[in-house]
């Protein structure tokens, strides 16, 4: 196993990115970057279990993120659905204004 | 640390998929955004490629740069709310320094985790060919031969053959709930979709004579 300090680089680059992720979805009202933040997230954790599958000489950790890519897609598949569903009745609605849609 | 192949993509790839994620944060523009996240995994794509995940890298630029950032620019346009936001705008008092503060917390615990603690920790060392755990040492460099027959990897076979190996017998129950799971998302897609006979725009605050959102009572 090759460059064992390049194996931390590559947790602290999740890490970095994970943080990123965290912050723009915390930040950003529009809903749309929201969920690019949440999949800059989730690269972060399959960059992650990908490390951490290398490191191990495992390949489940690869399998995984293959759920997770999944996952991530019937995620935007569904977010984008609300998404068109809730602008079509209020253009330009940000996250604030999603609390103000009943029933 | 000595320059090789991987060190110098990995630093290059690196370099990309940070500049990304700041562009995906700080464009004002939505589309900006999108561009950015392409950049981003693209990177992480040649970083999968880099410790040996062909076909994830493979996976990551078909489904995540090909269907899903797609998936995202076509909404953008079809709803047009491809204009500029206004990012400095601050509705909630502080959500900018919270934001921040939540973001450096979240990176202090898990670069603590990884680094401080070491990533042993967090996923355990690997199994020695004698079956014992080794738990002394460097946790990158365990003591003893990680290589164990019992564990799924195969290590001569290509990388496609273990995942496919894998997924189709310890993850097989797994798999099949994932194909439900698709099924359900696109349902519930073509659902949220449809247009409904009687479409009314939801009032402004302002029309139903409230001076903001807030104003607004819950009905009992």
């Amino acid at each position: 196993m090759s460059g064992s300090s390049l194996t931390t680089g590559y947790l602290v680059l999740s890490a970095m990115l994970f943080a990123l992720g965290a912050f723009g979805l915390l930040r950003r009202r529009n809903p749309l970057v929201m969920l690019m933040c949440v999949e800059l997230m989730l690269n972060a954790v399959n960059l992650t279990f990908v490390t951490f599958g290398r490191m191990l000489n495992d390949i489940t950790g690869q399998v995984i993120v293959f759920f997770v890519l999944v996952v991530a897609a019937a995620e935007v598949v569904v977010g984008l659905g609300l998404i068109v569903a809730i602008a079509r009745r209020r253009p330009g609605a940000t996250a604030d204004d999603i609390r103000v849609l009943r029933g | 640390m000595d320059i090789t192949v991987e060190s110098l993509t990995f630093w290059v790839c690196a370099l990309i998929v940070l500049g990304g994620a700041f562009g995906v944060i700080w464009s004002r523009n939505p589309v900006h955004s999108a561009l950015s996240l392409v950049a981003t995994l693209f990177g992480v794509a040649v970083l999968f490629l880099n410790q040996n995940a062909q076909l994830l890298a493979a996976v990551q630029v078909i489904v995540y740069t090909g269907a899903i950032v797609v998936l995202i620019l076509f909404v953008l346009m079809l709803l047009g709310v491809d204009r500029d936001e206004d990012i400095d705008d601050e509705p909630l008092i502080g959500q900018r320094t919270l934001a921040a503060v939540a973001a450096v917390a979240l990176f202090g615990v898990v670069f603590g985790v990884f680094v401080i603690g070491g990533a042993g920790i967090v996923t355990g060392t690997p199994n020695c060919a004698d079956g014992q755990i080794v738990t002394s040492g460097s946790p990158y460099e365990p003591g003893c031969d990680p290589v164990n027959p019992q564990l799924a990897t195969v290590t001569d076979s290509p990388n496609i053959n273990q995942i496919g190996r894998v997924l189709f017998t310890d993850f097989a129950f797994a798999f099949e709930i994932t194909a439900a799971l698709l099924t359900i998302a696109v349902v519930a897609a073509v659902v949220l979709a449809r247009r409904p006979k009687d479409v009314a725009p939801i009032p402004e605050p302002a029309d139903l004579g409230y001076e903001n959102v807030d104003d607004i009572e819950e009905p009992a």
